[in-house]
């Protein structure tokens, strides 16, 4: 309560000042015959020179604040295509800065130095082609070299990922991520929101789980109604119930008669021969574990609305939308702790965050990512089952651990 | 039809005006011009003050605070730390506050209204009814938009670009309930009038010009409004069937954007429909109301800038080829604001191209204003100070726009705060300053007094002061990787807490900024109210401005604007410090001397 009555206070008394600091300056425009028109020589001179002061603050102030808090911690490109973006970045960030220097400083030496003067005429001066044509074809040369870099490496970054990439699924929904691992197969089970239930929440599709979801839609899963169920209910002539009770029944019937029928046509048409896709798939909540060096083509998908899987350290951002699947390719190449050693900064990890709007925890939806050494990574494979599960790694482990050292050796430091 | 309507006007004058016919129901586009400039203002004032409420989260996260109980109540500050999803409406509303309806709304309805008909010399707009029908429609969707802020599940909290499925699911956030259908039925109602203005003022501008107005002969302010209406008659009616869409999918059960949703534990049977859709619909309004906003701010600066340095505009052709260029290619940028959205990426380097294009007639306004001031002997009015100001933050906003265009770094800083400082500069910053120096040099025009200069400087000093020190950090904080719309940042400290203190430390700048800057707001406020009723009477001519707007008998013109035979127009408008003439300017209606050549 006290504050409150402070802010008002504050506010009541600035008003006050500035009605007498107007009307002070009133009586002096009157006591001096000034009119408001006419600016005089002595407030033109000093916005003249606050022309000059606010340009050296600005550029002060801008050299303090890149320097101080430049990139803020955020590190170098932990992925191959990052360092393209930083590279592209970087020339990007000098030719405007350049740019916002020279333009800022012509505007305000410019504002300064012509400034009214006694006896000075400002110069007549409409047009001139030729100078017009300069400030046209230059911008529009720079602008070409800037649009050919950029699409060359947005055309690198974008391209569509080869057989080698391995595939890992990103699934968001409010407010958290989950990765879903190929397996040992390296090709994804299929999904389908029909699918999802408590037991299947990612809505994975195998031969039992559209069964499951077939006799939930029919039976009801505990506490929802199944169709069985609001059919009696409907048909119950025992049962008063208002109209718009009874509309909303009908309203759930419909819906779930129509999703049953989607299921059926559904499990008319599977093969069961997807199952194994699904079968050695690993699914993985707490965080999305990476090899140094494995090229990956991640794929999106959303349970809800519309979320963004950004990577600050890799330099990926793709939004996750619901009823599409989107990808991005990439190859990350710095461990976990070659990065901490990098920022020395014990404490840094790498993060997947939430960047488009999602609701109300948006701030938080977060996994974390690792990045491992071939051995590590090997030996995290190990503690982790596939769908079905069984061991994610079969086969000879050591043929593995090899293979994933070439794969890790490929990145090479410059 | 229009000569009739004139006609009508004429006859009314006689009349002896009642309280409501002038003030309220008026069909006076100066008098219209003021209702949309003081709404605007009201509504600048909401749409700040919810700034500062989220600042105060940002650079104190988690403290209380008496001023945010104060305002936002138990309900949605409880011991006054702002709640998470109140966040978020502050920020959907404080957008979409800033962008409709005072960047669009109050700066093209406000200028467009009060300049058009005096500076193409005609007795008012083409249709006083329509352009009465616009103000109200756009008082009543204002209206609506700040009632949605006080109702019980919130207002709109999906952001001010309104994306689903997040605006279309109440389940997913409180918002999405009744919050945005009001938001919905308020956008309706204001693209509703924003679209009947703009006709009204395409009209007026093409048949109602005086005699020797030529097109070539018309201010930049005019072509800058007419360029800034077809736009708009062009765009907005996209953003209409969105929003009607959005409307359908929330009401009548369609699936124009939905498809495979799970939401709130409920499996919902929408197939087929595309989020995409809607931002390409979006977007396709979206892109072009950015210039919506900027094109008449760059129409007054131009003016204002010629005037005040006392030379002509430099390469007027230019700058309206430019201004024309410019409405153009604001159509076919749109997607790239989608470059990460899922869409093809050979799309995406199709709009890298026409994106980038854009910054050409850009950088030829920023030359010719710089040109202008070669040379040229500058009086400092408060108006002048701004249009400079204008001409700084739009070079400073626009470089950084060369980074977001170019899609494979937009990767990295998309919807980071990168960006939100990005459009804040040169469109926030830039379009209110030129609305600033719009009213700082026609208030005269408007309330026959003058405004106070001492306090218009310290106005402007104050408030370009604050905004780029608000701005210029919010960059590293984006390029740091911050994403936009968090309600803090303490994410950061679970993988990188020196990052995280980095950007808190930022966020306090940003915020004190934020704070002088709004408090920098009274000296406007103050001195807007005041002048109204005890400024010094004005002047007929007070710039000493070539216009025919100045060329009233009295400084506020009376219904009709000029009473007997409208002037005639012999040159340009940028007759300044022209050789051979006596005094530093020339109006319009001035003859050209034998053998003089006209420029």
């Amino acid at each position: 309560m006290g504050s409150k009555l402070i802010i008002i206070l504050v506010i009541i008394f600035g008003v006050l000042a500035i009605a007498q600091l107007v009307r002070v300056s009133e009586l002096t425009a009157k006591h001096t015959k000034r009119k408001e028109e006419e600016i005089p020589e002595n407030e033109n001179k000093f916005n003249a020179n606050m022309m000059l002061a606010f340009m050296v603050a600005l550029y002060a102030g801008f050299i303090y604040i890149m320097l101080e808090y430049g990139y803020v911690d955020l590190g170098p490109a932990a992925s191959t295509h990052g360092k393209d973006i930083d590279w592209l970045f970087d020339l990007n960030w000098i030719i405007i800065i350049s740019v916002f220097f020279i333009t800022n400083t012509l505007l305000f030496v410019f504002a300064w130095k012509y400034s009214r003067k006694p006896g000075v005429k400002a110069y007549y001066y409409a047009h001139n082609n030729k100078l017009e044509m300069v400030w046209t074809v230059i911008p529009a040369a720079v602008l070409s070299v800037i649009i050919i870099l950029g699409l060359r490496t947005w055309n690198d970054t974008t391209a569509k990922a080869g057989a080698e990439y391995e595939n890992i699924e990103i699934f968001a929904y409010q407010f958290a991520w989950t990765a879903r691992y190929s397996g040992m197969n390296n090709e994804l089970g299929r999904f389908d929101y029909k699918l999802t239930t408590a037991e299947n929440p990612y809505g994975i599709m195998t031969k039992e789980n559209i069964n499951r979801s077939l006799s939930l839609m029919k039976v009801g899963e505990p506490g929802h109604n199944g169709i069985e169920r609001l059919e009696n209910q409907l048909n119950d002539r025992s049962i008063i119930m208002s109209a718009k009770d009874r509309k909303s029944l009908e309203v759930e019937l419909g819906r779930k008669e129509r999703m049953s029928r989607l299921l059926e046509a559904m499990s008319i048409t599977y093969s069961d021969s997807l199952d194994d896709l699904a079968n050695d798939d690993v699914i993985v909540e707490d965080s999305l574990v990476l090899l140094k060096g494995q090229n990956y083509n991640l794929s999106f998908r959303s349970k809800d609305v519309i979320h963004s899987a950004y990577f600050p350290h890799f330099r990926i951002q793709m939004n996750t939308v619901p009823g599409m699947t989107t990808y991005f390719k990439f190859q990350p190449i710095y461990t976990t702790n070659e990065m901490k050693r990098k920022l020395n900064n014990p404490e840094f990890e790498y993060a997947l965050l939430c960047n488009k709007i999602c609701g109300g925890s948006h701030y938080r939806m977060k996994m974390s990512v690792k990045v491992l050494e071939p051995k590590e990574f090997l030996e995290w494979q190990k503690s982790k089952a596939t769908y079905d599960g069984t061991p994610w790694i079969k086969g000879n482990e050591a043929k593995l651990l090899e293979y994933y050292e070439t794969i890790a050796s490929r990145v090479v430091e410059n | 039809m229009a000569a009739a309507a004139q006609e009508a006007i004429h006859e009314h004058d006689h009349h002896e005006e009642s309280f409501v016919s002038k003030y309220i129901f008026s069909y006076d586009h100066k008098m219209i011009g003021k209702q949309f400039l003081l709404m605007a203002i009201f509504m600048g004032l909401v749409g700040m003050m919810l700034s500062v409420f989220f600042r105060i989260q940002l650079a104190w996260p988690g403290e209380s605070s008496d001023f945010l109980n104060m305002f936002l109540g138990d309900r949605w500050a409880p011991e006054g730390i702002l709640n998470q999803d109140m966040y978020l409406g502050l920020v959907t509303i404080h957008g979409t506050i800033m962008v409709f309806f005072v960047l669009t709304g109050g700066l093209s309805g406000t200028f467009s209204n009060v300049l058009i008909p005096l500076q193409v010399g005609a007795r008012d707009m083409a249709s006083g009814f329509i352009n009465m029908m616009s103000a109200w429609l756009f008082n009543i969707s204002s209206i609506i938009m700040l009632v949605s802020l006080f109702v019980e599940s919130g207002p709109a909290m999906s952001g001010w670009t309104v994306y689903p499925p997040l605006s279309a699911l109440p389940q997913a956030v409180s918002g999405s309930g009744l919050g945005m259908t009001l938001w919905l039925i308020s956008l309706t109602i204001f693209i509703a009038s924003s679209l009947i203005g703009s006709l009204n003022y395409i009209a007026t501008i093409v048949n109602l010009r005086t005699k020797g107005m030529k097109m070539t002969r018309m201010p930049l302010t005019i072509w800058a409004f007419l360029v800034t209406a077809i736009v708009g008659v062009l765009a907005f009616p996209v953003l209409l069937s969105a929003a009607l869409l959005l409307f359908m999918d929330r009401v009548l059960g369609t699936s124009f954007y939905l498809s495979d949703i799970i939401i709130g534990g409920e499996m919902l049977d929408n197939v087929g429909g595309s989020p995409i859709l809607y931002q390409h619909l979006f977007w396709f309004l979206g892109h072009p109301e950015v210039y919506i906003v900027l094109l008449p701010a760059l129409g007054i600066s131009s003016e204002i800038i010629s005037t005040n340095s006392r030379k002509p505009i430099f390469g007027y052709r230019a700058m309206i080829g430019s201004l024309l260029a410019i409405g153009f290619l604001s159509f076919i940028v749109w997607a790239h604001h989608m470059f990460v959205s899922g869409m093809d990426p050979f799309l995406g380097s199709v709009f890298v191209f026409t994106t980038l294009l854009i910054a050409i007639p850009s950088a030829v306004k920023v030359f010719n204003y710089l040109t202008t001031l070669w040379r040229g002997s500058i009086v400092f009015t408060p108006a002048m100070l701004f249009a400079i100001g204008l001409v700084s933050t739009f070079i400073s906003g626009g470089v950084t726009g060369i980074i977001l265009a170019d899609s494979a770094l937009d990767i990295q800083v998309h919807d980071t705060y990168f960006v939100v400082a990005h459009f804040h500069v040169v469109m926030g910053l830039s379009a209110i300053f030129g609305m600033f120096a719009g009213v700082y040099h026609w208030f005269p025009k408007m309330y026959g007094r003058m405004m106070n200069n001492r306090l218009g400087y310290a106005h402007f000093w104050t408030t370009i002061v604050s905004g780029y020190g608000v701005f210029l950090p919010m960059h590293f904080v984006g390029i740091g990787g911050a994403p936009r719309r968090y309600y803090d940042n303490s994410i950061f400290d679970t993988f990188n807490p020196t990052a995280g203190e980095m950007m808190l430390d930022l966020n306090v700048i940003i915020t004190v900024f934020a704070i002088i800057g709004a408090f920098g707001q009274v000296f406007f406020f103050f001195n807007f109210f005041y002048s109204i009723f005890r400024g010094p009477k004005a002047p007929l001519n007070p710039w000493r401005s070539n216009t025919l707007e100045w060329t009233t008998p009295t400084i506020v013109p009376g219904h009709g604007n000029w009473p007997g035979e409208l002037p005639e127009v012999h040159r340009w408008p940028y007759d300044y410090s022209k050789p051979g003439a006596e005094e530093d300017f020339i109006p319009q209606t001035v003859p050209l001397k034998p053998g003089e050549e006209e420029h």
